[in-house]
Protein backbone atom coordinates (compact mmCIF):
# COMPACT_ATOMS: atom_id res chain seq x y z
CA UNK A 1 0.00 0.00 0.00
CA UNK A 2 1.36 3.54 -1.55
CA UNK A 3 -0.03 6.73 0.44
CA UNK A 4 -0.04 8.56 -2.84
CA UNK A 5 -2.88 6.39 -3.83
CA UNK A 6 -4.97 7.61 -1.44
CA UNK A 7 -4.30 11.05 -1.97
CA UNK A 8 -6.62 10.99 -4.83
CA UNK A 9 -9.66 10.69 -2.18
CA UNK A 10 -8.15 14.65 -1.06
CA UNK A 11 -7.88 13.30 2.33
CA UNK A 12 -4.58 14.73 4.02
CA UNK A 13 -2.98 11.63 5.89
CA UNK A 14 -0.20 12.46 8.22
CA UNK A 15 1.76 9.61 9.98
CA UNK A 16 4.50 9.23 12.51
CA UNK A 17 6.08 7.44 15.10
CA UNK A 18 6.42 7.92 18.77
CA UNK A 19 7.96 6.50 21.64
CA UNK A 20 6.02 5.73 24.63
CA UNK A 21 8.94 7.40 27.39
CA UNK A 22 6.98 6.83 30.48
CA UNK A 23 7.83 4.28 33.48
CA UNK A 24 4.44 2.75 33.25
CA UNK A 25 4.12 2.85 29.78
CA UNK A 26 1.10 3.05 28.03
CA UNK A 27 -1.51 1.39 30.79
CA UNK A 28 -5.29 2.19 31.03
CA UNK A 29 -5.31 5.93 32.40
CA UNK A 30 -2.34 6.97 29.03
CA UNK A 31 -4.41 5.29 26.94
CA UNK A 32 -7.54 7.13 27.71
CA UNK A 33 -6.16 10.27 28.08
CA UNK A 34 -5.00 9.47 24.13
CA UNK A 35 -8.26 8.45 23.76
CA UNK A 36 -9.68 11.35 24.82
CA UNK A 37 -7.71 13.61 22.81
CA UNK A 38 -7.95 11.63 19.68
CA UNK A 39 -12.07 12.01 20.08
CA UNK A 40 -11.66 15.82 19.89
CA UNK A 41 -10.36 15.31 15.62
CA UNK A 42 -12.40 14.48 13.39
CA UNK A 43 -10.14 12.36 11.16
CA UNK A 44 -9.60 8.90 11.70
CA UNK A 45 -6.58 7.76 13.92
CA UNK A 46 -4.84 5.04 13.48
CA UNK A 47 -2.46 3.27 15.97
CA UNK A 48 0.16 -0.03 15.77
CA UNK A 49 2.49 -1.89 17.52
CA UNK A 50 4.15 -4.24 15.11
CA UNK A 51 1.37 -5.85 13.06
CA UNK A 52 -1.35 -4.70 15.88
CA UNK A 53 -3.60 -2.19 14.32
CA UNK A 54 -5.89 0.01 16.67
CA UNK A 55 -8.40 2.56 16.68
CA UNK A 56 -6.96 5.75 18.39
CA UNK A 57 -9.78 6.39 19.54
CA UNK A 58 -11.22 3.32 21.39
CA UNK A 59 -10.00 3.24 24.71
CA UNK A 60 -10.03 -1.35 24.92
CA UNK A 61 -8.68 -0.91 21.64
CA UNK A 62 -5.58 1.25 22.85
CA UNK A 63 -5.29 -1.06 25.95
CA UNK A 64 -4.48 -3.96 23.88
CA UNK A 65 -1.27 -2.39 22.27
CA UNK A 66 0.64 -2.74 25.55
CA UNK A 67 3.09 -0.73 24.89
CA UNK A 68 5.89 -0.42 27.40
CA UNK A 69 8.25 2.38 27.54
CA UNK A 70 10.54 2.18 25.10
CA UNK A 71 7.90 1.00 22.53
CA UNK A 72 7.61 2.82 19.18
CA UNK A 73 4.25 3.25 17.64
CA UNK A 74 2.85 4.41 14.81
CA UNK A 75 0.46 6.83 14.72
CA UNK A 76 -1.69 7.42 11.38
CA UNK A 77 -4.58 9.99 10.88
CA UNK A 78 -6.24 10.22 7.95
CA UNK A 79 -8.97 13.39 7.35
CA UNK A 80 -9.38 17.17 7.19
CA UNK A 81 -7.53 17.67 10.56
CA UNK A 82 -5.29 14.77 10.93
CA UNK A 83 -2.43 17.68 10.45
CA UNK A 84 -3.17 19.11 14.25
CA UNK A 85 -4.26 15.88 15.44
CA UNK A 86 -0.80 13.95 14.86
CA UNK A 87 0.72 17.20 16.32
CA UNK A 88 -1.14 17.22 19.64
CA UNK A 89 -1.41 13.22 19.70
CA UNK A 90 3.05 13.35 19.35
CA UNK A 91 2.91 16.17 22.52
CA UNK A 92 0.87 14.03 24.49
CA UNK A 93 2.56 10.88 24.31
CA UNK A 94 6.88 12.66 23.89
CA UNK A 95 6.31 15.44 25.87
CA UNK A 96 3.57 15.55 28.31
CA UNK A 97 3.99 11.76 28.77
CA UNK A 98 0.33 11.57 28.99
CA UNK A 99 0.35 14.14 31.65
CA UNK A 100 -2.12 16.18 31.20
CA UNK A 101 -1.01 19.22 33.47
CA UNK A 102 -4.19 21.24 32.36
CA UNK A 103 -6.70 18.60 34.05
CA UNK A 104 -3.51 17.54 37.14
CA UNK A 105 -3.29 21.23 38.01
CA UNK A 106 -2.02 22.46 41.21
CA UNK A 107 -5.20 20.15 43.67
CA UNK A 108 -3.02 16.78 43.01
CA UNK A 109 -4.43 15.93 45.73
CA UNK A 110 -7.34 13.37 45.77
CA UNK A 111 -9.12 12.02 48.10
CA UNK B 1 0.00 -15.36 27.87
CA UNK B 2 -3.89 -16.64 28.60
CA UNK B 3 -6.25 -15.76 30.72
CA UNK B 4 -6.47 -18.87 32.47
CA UNK B 5 -2.65 -18.00 33.23
CA UNK B 6 -3.74 -15.37 35.81
CA UNK B 7 -7.27 -15.46 36.73
CA UNK B 8 -7.42 -17.63 39.70
CA UNK B 9 -11.11 -19.71 39.15
CA UNK B 10 -11.18 -20.31 43.24
CA UNK B 11 -11.53 -17.01 43.74
CA UNK B 12 -14.47 -16.07 40.67
CA UNK B 13 -18.28 -14.99 42.04
CA UNK B 14 -20.55 -16.23 39.86
CA UNK B 15 -22.84 -14.67 41.87
CA UNK B 16 -21.80 -11.27 43.55
CA UNK B 17 -23.18 -10.33 46.85
CA UNK B 18 -22.35 -6.87 46.68
CA UNK B 19 -24.44 -4.48 44.80
CA UNK B 20 -22.24 -1.20 44.84
CA UNK B 21 -19.18 -0.63 43.33
CA UNK B 22 -16.71 -0.64 46.43
CA UNK B 23 -18.39 -3.79 47.42
CA UNK B 24 -17.64 -5.34 44.72
CA UNK B 25 -14.40 -4.50 44.44
CA UNK B 26 -14.11 -5.53 48.50
CA UNK B 27 -16.06 -9.26 47.27
CA UNK B 28 -13.10 -10.06 44.77
CA UNK B 29 -10.03 -8.94 46.86
CA UNK B 30 -11.42 -10.99 49.68
CA UNK B 31 -11.84 -13.31 47.37
CA UNK B 32 -8.56 -13.52 46.15
CA UNK B 33 -7.45 -13.46 49.79
CA UNK B 34 -9.40 -16.62 50.32
CA UNK B 35 -7.95 -18.04 47.61
CA UNK B 36 -4.75 -17.79 49.24
CA UNK B 37 -3.10 -15.22 46.53
CA UNK B 38 -2.75 -12.28 48.23
CA UNK B 39 -2.57 -12.03 52.57
CA UNK B 40 -5.91 -11.73 54.43
CA UNK B 41 -4.14 -9.31 56.24
CA UNK B 42 -3.66 -6.97 53.23
CA UNK B 43 -6.91 -7.26 51.72
CA UNK B 44 -8.00 -3.91 53.11
CA UNK B 45 -5.26 -2.13 52.08
CA UNK B 46 -5.28 -3.79 48.80
CA UNK B 47 -9.04 -2.90 48.37
CA UNK B 48 -8.17 0.76 49.42
CA UNK B 49 -5.51 0.95 46.73
CA UNK B 50 -8.39 -0.36 43.98
CA UNK B 51 -11.42 1.95 44.85
CA UNK B 52 -9.13 4.92 44.93
CA UNK B 53 -7.48 3.87 41.31
CA UNK B 54 -11.09 3.38 40.08
CA UNK B 55 -12.03 6.82 41.70
CA UNK B 56 -9.03 8.17 39.33
CA UNK B 57 -10.30 7.20 36.40
CA UNK B 58 -13.32 4.78 36.15
CA UNK B 59 -12.55 1.29 34.61
CA UNK B 60 -15.70 0.91 33.51
CA UNK B 61 -15.24 0.55 29.74
CA UNK B 62 -18.43 0.35 28.50
CA UNK B 63 -20.78 -2.83 27.26
CA UNK B 64 -21.88 -3.81 30.91
CA UNK B 65 -17.63 -4.59 31.71
CA UNK B 66 -15.76 -3.45 34.04
CA UNK B 67 -11.93 -3.84 34.79
CA UNK B 68 -10.87 -2.43 37.97
CA UNK B 69 -7.08 -3.00 38.52
CA UNK B 70 -4.11 -1.84 40.43
CA UNK B 71 -0.09 -2.03 41.08
CA UNK B 72 0.66 -2.46 44.60
CA UNK B 73 3.72 -3.71 46.82
CA UNK B 74 1.98 -6.23 48.49
CA UNK B 75 0.97 -8.16 45.62
CA UNK B 76 3.28 -10.74 44.79
CA UNK B 77 2.58 -12.19 40.98
CA UNK B 78 -0.07 -10.95 38.50
CA UNK B 79 -3.42 -12.66 39.65
CA UNK B 80 -7.16 -11.47 38.66
CA UNK B 81 -10.72 -12.60 39.45
CA UNK B 82 -14.12 -12.68 37.74
CA UNK B 83 -17.37 -11.27 39.60
CA UNK B 84 -21.00 -11.44 37.67
CA UNK B 85 -24.02 -10.37 38.56
CA UNK B 86 -26.87 -9.80 37.58
CA UNK B 87 -27.81 -6.70 38.98
CA UNK B 88 -26.86 -3.85 37.12
CA UNK B 89 -23.75 -2.15 39.37
CA UNK B 90 -22.76 1.87 38.69
CA UNK B 91 -19.12 1.68 37.79
CA UNK B 92 -19.34 5.36 36.40
CA UNK B 93 -18.74 3.76 33.56
CA UNK B 94 -17.67 5.50 30.03
CA UNK B 95 -21.17 4.65 28.43
CA UNK B 96 -23.11 5.27 31.67
CA UNK B 97 -24.62 1.99 32.21
CA UNK B 98 -24.57 -0.37 34.27
CA UNK B 99 -21.45 -3.34 34.97
CA UNK B 100 -22.93 -6.93 35.09
CA UNK B 101 -19.17 -8.34 34.83
CA UNK B 102 -16.24 -7.17 36.41
CA UNK B 103 -12.73 -8.17 36.00
CA UNK B 104 -10.23 -7.46 39.10
CA UNK B 105 -6.43 -7.49 38.10
CA UNK B 106 -3.79 -7.45 40.94
CA UNK B 107 -0.02 -6.63 39.90
CA UNK B 108 2.83 -6.32 41.95
CA UNK B 109 4.72 -2.75 41.72
CA UNK B 110 7.45 -3.70 39.72
CA UNK B 111 6.09 -5.58 37.18
CA UNK B 112 4.63 -2.97 34.84
CA UNK B 113 5.12 -5.07 31.83
CA UNK B 114 3.60 -8.50 32.89
CA UNK B 115 1.03 -6.11 33.80
CA UNK B 116 0.42 -4.51 30.35
CA UNK B 117 1.12 -8.16 29.20
CA UNK B 118 -2.45 -9.21 31.14
CA UNK B 119 -4.39 -5.88 30.45
CA UNK B 120 -3.66 -6.36 26.95
CA UNK B 121 -4.65 -10.04 27.31
CA UNK B 122 -8.35 -9.26 29.15
CA UNK B 123 -8.98 -5.84 26.71
CA UNK B 124 -8.59 -8.36 23.96
CA UNK B 125 -10.85 -11.10 24.97
CA UNK B 126 -13.18 -8.27 26.10
CA UNK B 127 -13.27 -7.02 22.53
CA UNK B 128 -15.22 -10.46 21.43
CA UNK B 129 -18.56 -10.21 21.41
CA UNK B 130 -19.25 -13.83 21.97
CA UNK B 131 -17.14 -14.11 25.15
CA UNK B 132 -18.89 -10.38 26.63
CA UNK B 133 -21.88 -12.69 26.53
CA UNK B 134 -21.05 -15.59 27.56
CA UNK B 135 -19.80 -13.88 30.64
CA UNK B 136 -23.09 -11.89 30.96
CA UNK B 137 -25.07 -14.61 30.62
CA UNK B 138 -22.81 -16.96 33.50
CA UNK B 139 -24.15 -18.06 36.34
CA UNK B 140 -22.32 -20.59 37.59
CA UNK B 141 -18.38 -21.08 37.96
CA UNK B 142 -18.71 -23.87 35.53
CA UNK B 143 -19.75 -21.61 33.16
CA UNK B 144 -16.97 -18.56 33.67
CA UNK B 145 -14.38 -21.17 33.14
CA UNK B 146 -15.86 -22.74 30.13
CA UNK B 147 -16.10 -18.99 28.59
CA UNK B 148 -12.29 -18.79 29.38
CA UNK B 149 -11.20 -21.57 28.14
CA UNK B 150 -13.18 -21.23 24.89
CA UNK B 151 -12.06 -17.90 24.68
CA UNK B 152 -8.27 -18.69 25.12
CA UNK B 153 -7.94 -21.60 22.45
CA UNK B 154 -5.91 -20.47 19.35
CA UNK B 155 -9.16 -20.54 17.19
CA UNK B 156 -11.55 -19.08 20.07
Amino acid sequence: MFFGEKAVLSEPVYEIEVEIKNADGLHMRPAMRFVDLAGTFVCDIEVSNDDTYVDGKSIMQMTMLAATRGTRLKVKARGPDAQEAIKALQELVEEKLFDDSAAAGSGGQKA
Amino acid sequence: MRLSDFICFDAVKAQLNSVDRDGVIAELVESLADAGKISCADSVKITQAVIKRENEASTGIGKGMAVPHVKHKLVKEVVATIGCTSQGIDFNSLDKQPVYSVILLLSPADKADKHLRAMENIFRNLRKNDFRSFLRQARTLEQIQEAIFDTDEPNG
